[in-house]
């Protein structure tokens, strides 16, 4: 779980942070992703960068996936009664919502890259720029799709405040003073993660990119 | 106080068991949980019925026998407390007190609210132990030990083994007893020879008899009786790391 998350959010990051060229201009974002699949060339054919990157992923997420379930299926059989009072959460709530926040995600995931990378799902889609499609998913008539990527990214924004933490306690992490620089960390990147993302849809609805 | 109490009644191990309500009437505030069931008790005898099983021995918070989970709570609101050492004047006059027992594939229900915990026996067997040569008693300063460490080792050596960790782990997980366990003989010169050897083997025998795995949850630490902090999970982890990577 540590170690495939770790590389998920290097790639959230990472994304997050190639979104907000968008502010820079529509031409400068659509040039950034044409960026990425000439990224390694002429070391690489042109796109097997993007496609090497896109395995790593699908690994990666693989791999969270599985030993999520694993865990899952032991957490099942672990307690084949249920409580009749059911327990209240005492911990924290993010903690207690990985394994649905997940799913949400991964369903989400599928849908945004029908949506913007094939654009099968998007308003425009065809052979249009990715700002185009961009600036059309989040248009005030669409408040749908923004909502549900809003849902989406602050789903993920609870996830990662909990997974970044408990990855750093699976690596080890043991004194009390760390534990809380650690809870401290992964709220600070969650919340600037959830923001980075944010800024793209509400510019996009509010008019400021288009 | 007249209160309500729905209390989880199954007659032995392979049976079904229900929720089942009884009303107690009179009781003090100063009376602890376990002096209410007991009055409960006395009742159901009286009346011909099969009075609650349920675990207990020093009734002072230091033995980790009683074990119930009150409100969905093990060992019931009051943190950092036994429920031998919870008292009536935690709940109010009218409340219905829903109280059940342990729930965990390792520790199976006996009667009604005695679960058996002998899991923790095998967990201990595989590896909670030193190897120490027998005779005369060492004398008590042959091996010094830092301040620090003592001190740290005490705290982990607190846990008395009550099992309210693994009742409350939505994981049914006892990684916190077992991280107790490896914090408490790891810090000592003494645990140092078997040290490798005693997290994967602890690991393995609670994995073996069934526990969940731990996800960090937290929920285990917030009704510890002894307060045990989920940071010994880190040290596990860590202790862990460097045996697999030493074999
Ligand atoms: C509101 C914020 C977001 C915006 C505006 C956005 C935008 C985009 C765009 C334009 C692409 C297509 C890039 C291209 O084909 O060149 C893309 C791809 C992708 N995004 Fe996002 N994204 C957002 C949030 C997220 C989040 C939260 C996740 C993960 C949980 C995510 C995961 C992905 C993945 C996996 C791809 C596919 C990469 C590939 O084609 O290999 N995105 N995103
Ligand atoms: S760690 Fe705490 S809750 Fe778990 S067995 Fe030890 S004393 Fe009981
Ligand atoms: S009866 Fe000993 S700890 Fe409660």
């Amino acid at each position: 779980m540590a170690a495939s998350g770790t590389l998920l959010v290097l790639f959230l990051f990472a994304h997050a942070a190639g979104n907000l060229k968008i502010f820079v201009g529509e031409a400068d974002f659509d040039h950034y992703a044409h960026w990425l699949r000439e990224i390694g060339v002429p070391l690489l054919p042109s796109g097997w960068f993007l496609w090497i990157q896109r395995f790593g992923m699908l690994l990666a997420i693989g791999l969270h996936i599985w030993a999520a379930t694993v865990l899952t299926i032991r957490a099942k059989k672990a307690r084949p009664v249920k409580y009749s009072h059911r327990p209240k959460i005492q911990g924290s709530y993010a903690a207690r919502t990985m394994r649905w926040g997940g799913v949400i995600i991964a369903l989400f995931v599928i849908y945004h890259i029908l949506d913007l990378t094939t654009g099968h799902l998007n308003p425009v889609g065809g052979d249009t720029e990715p700002s185009a499609r961009v600036i059309a998913d989040f248009a005030p008539s669409h408040w749908y799709v923004t909502l549900f990527y809003v849902v989406a990214v602050v789903a993920v924004g609870f996830h990662l405040r909990h997974g970044i933490w408990s990855a750093v306690r699976t690596m080890g992490q043991q004194t009390s003073k760390g534990e809380r620089r650690a809870k401290a960390i992964a709220l600070a990147l969650s919340v600037i993660l959830v923001a980075m993302y944010l800024s793209v849809p509400f510019a996009v609805t509010l008019g400021l990119v288009g | 106080m007249d209160i309500k109490v729905r209390v989880w009644r199954q007659s032995g191990p392979s049976a079904g068991g229900k929720m089942v309500t009884y009303d107690v009437k009179g009781i003090s505030p100063d009376a602890s949980f376990l002096e209410m069931i007991d009055v409960l008790n006395e009742t159901l005898i009286l009346n011909g019925d099969d009075p609650i099983a349920f675990d207990h021995d020093c009734r002072e918070g230091i033995c980790g026998a009683c074990s119930m989970v009150i409100n969905g709570v093990a060992h019931g609101p009051e943190k950092a407390t036994t429920t031998c050492q919870l008292h009536m004047r935690k709940f109010s006059d009218g409340d219905v007190i829903d109280v059940e027992p342990w729930r965990a594939a390792a520790f199976p229900v006996i009667k009604d609210l005695v679960v058996d915990r002998s899991a923790f026996d095998k967990i201990i067997q595989a590896g909670g132990y030193i190897t120490v040569p027998t005779g005369t008693a060492p004398d008590a300063h042959a091996t010094p030990v830092p301040k620090k460490d003592a001190d740290a080792a005490f705290e982990a050596a607190t846990c008395i083994g009550c099992g309210a960790c693994v009742a409350a782990c939505p994981n049914g997980s006892s990684m916190l007893f077992t991280a107790a366990k490896i914090t408490h003989l790891g810090l000592m010169p003494q645990g140092q020879p078997e040290r490798d050897s005693r997290v994967i083997d602890m690991l393995q025998a609670q994995d073996d008899a069934g526990f969940g795995g731990c996800t960090n949850a937290g929920e285990c630490t917030t009704v510890c009786p002894k307060g045990i902090p989920l940071s010994l999970i880190g040290r596990l982890n860590s202790d862990y790391r460097k045996a697999i990577t030493k074999r």
